[in-house]
């Protein structure tokens, strides 16, 4: 016989937010962590922060190379 | 062309000119990714990481099958460079911390001690007041395994899978690793703002 279970916790759901926004669980994980949103209002808000802090992470990206980086790293390459 | 009367020892040296030339402009267009990642992985030494990658990747410029692949290519020689620095220094870098880290939300503290009391978008305006340098910062101040991961996965876009083959651990590691550099990442965000004052220099009203 199989045990129904229970709904998720927070702390469980809230450890599980970023790979769920990376859809990288399982579909019961997946389920469990849509049932527990469903209802907890502090959990849809950790799971907006998280997809601001990726958006963040991810626009801290590549810039321009200051001046001085750049001439020495392409007098390296010139003298390979 | 190569020039008649060359010889074959000409030739080769114009075939290896050409493969030169080739490798400095696809490793030129590479160099502010290239250089960026550095920054984030080391406190100092970031262009003697990157210079160190351009050398192996010059040296084995041969294995690229494709140019259009260079980018990520010379991003895990450069990571590479950077495990075997980390393996010279040979300090142990923990694994499983215990500490309160796990329990700590960024998200919960904002909400409770209101920094930006007249923000309608508290959580988005206390990220903007982060710049470039100041994420960087609190990067460094985390453990480098933990800080590779978070780097690697999350700024530099690459797959979990290609993270743990960078890295060479099991994916399962990996994981782990990212788990507790977020929740670490979202403790030093806030322990960074409190101890430079970042939200009272004016940045975000």
């Amino acid at each position: 016989m199989t045990v129904k279970p229970g709904p998720i916790p927070c702390s469980e759901a809230v450890r599980q937010l970023w790979d769920y926004l990376d859809q990288a669980v399982s579909p019961e994980d997946q389920e469990k962590v849509e049932q527990h949103l469903s209802f907890c209002r502090t959990c849809c808000g950790e799971l907006e922060f998280a997809k601001q802090l990726r958006g963040f992470l991810a626009s801290q990206g590549a810039d321009e190379l200051p001046p001085h980086v750049q001439a020495r790293l392409e007098r390296f390459l010139a003298d390979l | 062309m190569p020039q008649p009367g060359l010889g074959i020892g000409g030739l080769m040296v114009e075939v290896q000119d050409r493969t030169r030339e080739s490798f400095q402009r696809l490793a030129t267009a590479e160099l502010p990714a290239l250089y960026w990642l550095a920054r984030r992985l080391v406190r100092d030494g970031a262009e003697d990481l990157v210079q160190e990658a351009l050398l192996r990747g010059y040296r084995s410029y041969a294995t690229l099958r494709q140019d259009a692949a260079a980018g990520p290519w010379l991003k895990s020689i450069l990571v590479n460079v950077f495990r075997d620095q980390l393996r010279r220094q040979a300090r142990a870098v923990e694994e499983l911390p215990v500490d309160q880290v796990e329990d700590f939300s960024l998200y919960q503290t904002l909400v409770e001690q209101d920094p930006l009391p007249y923000s309608d978008t508290l959580h988005h305006d206390y990220l903007r007041a982060f710049a470039r340098e100041d994420v960087r910062e609190v990067l460094l101040r985390l453990p480098e395994i933990y800080r590779a991961a978070l780097v690697l996965r999350y700024m530099d876009g690459f797959a979990t899978k290609e993270v743990a083959r960078l890295l060479e651990v099991p994916l399962g590691t990996v994981l782990a690793r990212l788990h507790r550099g977020r929740k670490r990442f979202e403790r030093e965000l806030w322990v960074y703002a409190q101890e430079t004052g970042l939200l009272l220099k004016g940045t975000v009203q």
